[in-house]
């Protein structure tokens, strides 16, 4: 009999970009089990939106996440909206819509250049971050923050977009689409970085649904699966069109969140040339009454979902919080369990994990 | 508005669970929610972009069955229950003992409203800080 023996992998490790640790149990360099222990960095934000005024907790969603902050904050938005009947503008949608696939984009330049790291080509690493600046640039210009942008609203959003910065986003995003197709072949042609990916961490479709898999993890196993093709904001008058793969291994993943990065690219330019004009928010009174919502959006990761209920109070009854990354772990153990030890990073990064939405 | 809400007893929910299973629903994830005298649980699923939702309400200190054996994902979503509401959820495949999302040392069930003490204005004392030891 092999012997076994336990490896903590994290919470501080040089691939992770967030605490988590991974209990692997290996019989030599394979691994025969997997668990995650988390907890790392919890805050409690679900106890905190119970005592904050439901306007407050726009702010507090958006800083659920550090990497996909407006999204956050656009589904608390769209949820409380449902919740108290608000109609918003047109203008508001397609302005959500553009934040929304800006902060795709810089979130999917993150995590290639991140994985880039992983497997040890830092140089691509690099690259792949500094055309991320370019689209932090644009998210500064247009909303004086690059990250937490704090621009929505319960009921639009707070900032317009003029002629002369739609003009300045446009230029910047044919200067990012320009560089991307040489980074892009460095990740998904080169020999050494195909080594790395192609058969690592498969993931078969049918696994994929049973775990409940989300985002680029379940369509690079040919789930059919992506909330902007429900049309919400204004995703359905942009022909947003889903991107699939079917080998469900971490190079699929991969080509999955490059060919995402020119959609995005697209829906932005399109929604900057169909925005209407008009008003970009309307006044909101009341408090939230005494019901419940499941708000749901399509992140950079996948599906996020919070669940609202409301008591006629202008404080929540319960505000919970369920992120892509949570729904993924269980994915993400059935992708380790049987791979070498040297493979842990290169799957635990294409995850694109997210500790800090997942623990709140 | 929740629509597609089925409300179910504690001993249905295996054989309903396993129905939208074998319907080919995934797991979206679970909700709990304290009303005083009973947790209110909710079991979200997903096809085709079509959400249905099962509802139980479960008395607190009643055990709540797991289906982690049916979905696996509801593993984690069942511990964080039990650590964050102090739901107590038998037969889960994996039970982190009440630390999946608390550190040892930190406060029982945060999310449960029947325990007092817990919450953002209340300074939550060391054992030390109580003892008289800490002078602040």
């Amino acid at each position: 009999m092999n012997r076994r023996s336990t490896i903590p992998f994290g919470p501080q490790h040089p691939v992770l970009p967030e605490p988590i640790q991974l209990h692997l149990v290996m019989e030599n360099e394979k691994i025969i089990q997997a668990l995650p222990a988390v907890g790392y960095i919890h805050r409690g934000l679900e106890k905190i939106a119970e005592k904050k005024d439901y306007i407050q907790d726009v702010y507090l969603a958006e800083r659920i996440c550090g990497i996909c902050s407006f999204i956050h904050s656009q589904n608390y938005c769209q949820g409380i909206e449902e919740l108290m009947k608000v109609t918003v503008p047109d203008r508001a949608k397609y302005l959500r819509v553009i934040w929304a696939e800006t902060h795709r984009i810089h979130s999917h330049l993150l995590i290639l250049g991140l994985l880039a790291d992983a497997f040890g080509f830092e140089n691509l690493f690099m690259r792949l971050w500094k055309v991320r600046e370019q689209i932090l640039d644009i998210m500064e210009k247009t909303t004086g923050n690059r990250v937490i942008l704090g621009v929505c609203a319960i009921g639009g959003v707070k900032r317009d977009i003029t002629p002369e910065l739609a003009d300045y986003v446009l230029r910047q995003l044919e200067s990012v689409e320009k560089q991307l197709p040489e980074l892009c072949d460095s990740l998904l042609k080169d020999y050494s970085v195909k080594q790395r990916l192609i058969g690592v961490g498969v993931l078969p479709k049918d696994k994929a649904h049973e775990l409940g898999a989300v985002g680029p993890v379940a369509r690079a196993s040919g789930l059919r699966m992506d909330l902007r093709e429900r049309g919400y904001a204004a995703y359905g008058d942009l022909d947003f069109k889903m991107v699939t793969e079917e080998a469900g291994d971490c190079y699929a993943r991969t080509t999955v969140r490059v060919k995402e990065l020119y959609t995005s690219l697209e829906l932005v330019r399109k929604a900057i040339q169909r925005m209407p004009q008009g008003p970009i928010a309307v006044p909101v009174k009341g408090t939230p009454p005494a019901d419940e919502v499941l708000a749901r959006i399509e992140q950079p990761r996948g599906e996020l979902n919070f669940y609202i209920r409301g008591n006629g109070t202008r404080n929540l009854e319960r505000f919970r919080v369920r992120t892509p990354t949570f729904a993924n772990l269980p994915a993400l153990l059935h992708q380790l369990t049987g791979c070498e030890l040297a493979d842990v990073p290169v799957i635990a990064i294409c995850i694109d994990p997210c500790i800090s939405c997942t623990e709140r | 508005m929740l629509e597609n809400v089925s409300v179910i007893t504690l001993d249905q929910i295996a054989a309903e669970v396993w129905l939208l299973k074998q319907d080919g629903y995934r797991f979206v994830t679970m909700t709990c929610c304290d009303e005083g005298e009973v947790h209110d649980v909710l079991y979200h699923f997903d096809k085709n972009y079509a959400l249905k939702h099962l509802r139980v309400k479960v008395r607190k200190g009643e055990p709540l069955p797991s289906i982690s054996g049916i979905y696996f994902a509801a593993l984690l979503v069942e511990n964080e229950m039990k650590d964050l509401l102090g739901v107590t959820v038998n037969g889960m495949l994996i039970d982190f003992q009440g630390h999946f999302m608390l550190a040892e040392g930190a406060p029982k069930a945060p999310l449960n409203k029947s325990i007092p003490g817990i919450g953002i204005q209340v300074q939550v004392k060391t054992p030390a800080a109580a003892e008289g030891t800490v002078k602040s």
